[in-house]
């Protein structure tokens, strides 16, 4: 007992002081320089001026007349500055093109295993004579699959590209990310190969063998060199958010999962506190710092706005941090672990309000007055609407890490849903907007078909809704069944039915909007389709457009 | 960047330092403390170390994902009715001495299976769930596992074990022939039985922890 006072009390303690420490340092400026880093992703001239290559010319005149009709057109960036943000972007093609090609066939992949999950669940008898596709092994590889095959390297892909245009200098070192990038996937391949065969460790999001881990822990650490090494030779004094986010990501991913593999450390229930710990970091960590850091660029830059507060997302920064990384042990709730580390979970759950609220005020309110702007880019559609579900899914978060919520929800399919709310909602959506953004860049040509774009956002979006809203309620009762003591556990299991079934269909609806993206994204690497010479070149039909205009007038 | 530029205006190395110091902080509360606290806690008189079959049936529980359905921890009665259901006590981390690596899952698509060694003590009960589970028990979801069985004309060898099932799930002359998988599965099902008293030492991790120096 005065154990677990001292501990609370410490953590308490820790937790006042850092408080403290933040606001004083806030106010002496030490974590900041107050909104000129927020203009620091523009250009001279550079703000009011829209940006997406996704979008086609007539969108993006739309959004120009939505957002700055009489913006300054980007005539006033000079020459120099358009040769440089071209250099900057030439620096990452190959390795993002690499890193984003390999994270579209994984999300296929990982769409299909997924469904195949999902229909088992209430189709018991299907596809049972194979070993490798009973459901205890095909829902793991969905998992590692979406965790570390799509979403991780869609993230780095990312990660690769924003580097040089948050620092204004060209990526020094892309062949360290490549060479990791490549360890990484076999890794990936090796891992999936593994538990198919049912060679598994046996901890969920830990499942590869420990000795493929080793190809994860030292390809994750190699994609971050390029990193460290542009940011010694940045040509920019302060650092946007986003670089905040995506350092501190690459930093700590390789850290956690040497640690969460380390063979023969790991024993019984400390081990399950260890895989809760790793697994809600994975989240908070790895994925959301890049998720983060992807919507913290994009939502500004498309819409050539600094966002709301610079001071506000540095916030948001590090007590997500400090909260999220302490969460963990919510998953075990009831379970046999000491009280005390659940208490701190909890109440680190429900902290968690004040990082959510400082992304989710950042990011509302540089957008509040522009919802137009969602109808002109495909980026923003997809980019704001995965901002808007981090915040549902962090509060529901932190709503199911309460006691009395989480004795109903654990053990059931609605913590499957709130994981898809996330991982889905959040993660993937942002990333698809960010693909959209970026592939134009990459490829230096168009997206082929607009429509598609158009067609994968609606298919997934209306999918997305009935998995969730379908699996939530499911969910919800089946956690109430079990809790009456007088309903057979058999009701508890049939009641789900229909709504595993509703999951099926929508996740057909999402795999479906995944095959027309990755049919997109590759019509687009074989250079199909009408070419169009918009986009790809920061826009020159427009700007030319705009400067006859001007000419004219 | 300038060598004069002082600490607090180099991002960088705040990022590091920060990064860092959250990462510690958090690793020492949910990996480092729970270790140096449960490292001590002994094993319960009454919980027996698996055999080696046992233990090779765990690997085919790990194999085949049964984690992803079936929890093993039962909560407490003041929390939820899983005594009730006939899952058992609530566990304390006595009972995972011999677990590594631990199963309590997160799931409950199936039943608690901490104590379904006590709960379902047939052998030939769980042969037949395990290759037909709708055989035993309607409306179950729980999927079919016909690779860990051979489906055979005629009649099976001396030493083999034949699974008993209703007739309609089994053609006539043919016979269900368990391979040692699904023997070994079924032997760390049986083993499966923490129906013995938790040592009042070990009901509260809090105590527990007096052991340590």
């Amino acid at each position: 007992m005065d154990f677990t006072v001292s501990v609370l009390l410490g953590t308490f303690l820790l937790s006042i002081v850092a408080l403290f420490f933040f606001i004083w340092s806030m106010a002496k400026g030490l974590f900041g320089s107050g909104q000129s880093a927020a203009t620091q992703i523009f250009d001279r001239h550079e703000l009011g001026v829209v940006e997406d290559p996704a979008a086609t010319a007539r969108q993006q005149d739309a959004l120009q007349h939505a957002m700055d009709p009489q913006a300054a057109s980007r005539d006033g960036m000079t020459a120099a500055d358009v040769a440089a943000r071209e250099r900057a972007d030439r620096s990452t093609s190959l390795v993002v093109g690499v890193c984003l090609t390999l994270a579209v066939i994984w999300l296929v992949l990982a769409s299909l295993a997924g469904l195949i999950s999902s229909i088992k669940l209430h189709e018991p008898d299907w596809w049972v004579q194979y070993g490798w596709l009973t459901f205890g092994r095909i829902r793991p590889i969905h998992l590692n699959i979406v965790a570390y095959g799509w979403c991780s390297l869609a993230g780095i892909g990312v990660a690769l590209w924003l580097i040089p245009r948050l620092l204004k200098t060209e990526l020094v070192g892309a062949k360290y990310a490549l060479v990791g990038g490549a360890l990484w996937s076999i890794g990936v391949f090796a891992g999936v190969v593994a538990i198919a065969m049912g060679h598994s460790d046996g901890l969920e999001w830990l499942e590869f063998p420990w000795q493929i881990d080793i190809l994860l822990v030292i390809g994750g650490a190699l994609v971050g060199v390029p990193m460290w090494l542009t940011l010694m030779q940045r040509k920019v004094k302060h650092l946007y958010v986003s670089v905040w986010y995506i350092g501190a990501g690459l930093l700590w991913f390789p850290i956690m999962f040497l640690i969460a593999n380390w063979p023969d450390l790991h024993f019984g229930v400390e081990q399950a506190t260890m895989n809760w710990w790793y697994g809600h970091n994975v989240l908070g960590l790895w994925f959301t710092p890049l998720g983060l850091a992807a919507a913290y660029y994009f939502i500004p830059k498309v819409l050539g706005k600094p966002i709301y507060s610079y001071n506000l997302s540095l916030l948001g920064f590090w007590s997500l941090a400090f909260f999220y990384s302490q969460v963990g042990g919510h998953h075990l709730i009831g379970g046999p672990v000491p009280s005390w580390l659940i208490t701190i979970s909890i109440v680190q759950s429900v902290m968690m309000v004040i990082p959510v609220f400082a992304v989710a005020v950042n990011q509302h309110m540089t957008v509040l007055g522009n919802f137009r702007a969602l109808l002109y880019s495909p980026t923003l559609r997809f980019i704001v609407l995965g901002a808007m579900m981090y915040t549902a899914a962090s509060v529901q978060g932190s709503l199911e890490a309460l006691r009395s919520v989480n004795t109903t929800t654990h053990f059931t399919h609605f913590t499957v849903a709130h994981a898809h709310l996330g991982l889905y909602g959040f993660f993937s959506m942002v990333m698809f907007g960010s693909i959209y953004f970026i592939m134009p860049r990459v490829m230096n040509w168009e997206w082929p078909y607009p429509r598609l774009i158009s067609l994968h956002f609606w298919l997934v979006l209306s999918g997305f809704a009935i998995y969730f809203i379908g699996l939530s309620i499911g969910g919800w009762l089946q956690g109430l069944a079990m809790l009456d003591e007088k309903t057979p556990f058999m009701q508890s299991v049939a009641l789900t039915l229909p709504y595993l079934q509703a999951r099926s269909i929508g996740g057909g609806l999402m795999t479906l909007g995944h095959l027309v993206f990755a049919v997109h994204f590759f019509a687009m690497g074989w250079k199909f389709g009408p070419q169009r010479l918009g986009a790809t070149l920061l826009g020159p039909r427009f700007f030319q457009r705009r400067q006859a205009a001007g000419a004219a007038a | 960047m300038n060598s004069e530029t002082s600490f607090w205006e180099m991002d960088e190395l705040r990022l590091v330092a920060g990064a860092m110091v959250i990462l510690g902080i958090a690793t020492s509360l949910l990996v480092v403390l729970p270790y140096l606290l449960l490292q001590p806690v002994k094993p319960p008189a009454g919980l027996k170390p698996y055999t080696s079959e046992q233990l090779a049936g765990r690997q085919i529980y790990i194999a085949n994902g049964c984690v992803y359905c079936h929890s093993q921890q039962p909560r407490d009665s003041k929390q939820a009715p899983d005594f009730a259901r006939g899952w058992g006590r609530a566990s304390v981390p006595g009972d995972y001495a011999y677990d590594t690596p631990h199963l309590l899952g997160t799931m409950r698509t199936g039943p608690d299976l901490l104590n379904i060694g006590a709960r379902q003590p047939s052998k030939d009960w769980h042969l037949g769930h395990l290759y037909q589970p709708r055989a035993y028990t309607p409306g179950s979801i729980m999927p079919s596992y016909p690779f860990l069985f051979e489906v055979r004309q005629g009649q099976a060898q001396p030493g083999e074990t034949v699974v008993s099932l209703p007739p309609q799930f089994v053609k006539p002359n043919e016979v269900v022939v368990a391979k040692p998988e699904a023997l070994s599965l079924v032997a760390y099902l049986l083993a499966l039985d923490r129906t013995y008293p938790a040592l009042p030492a070990q009901t509260s991790p809090a105590t527990a922890s007096k052991g340590k120096p």
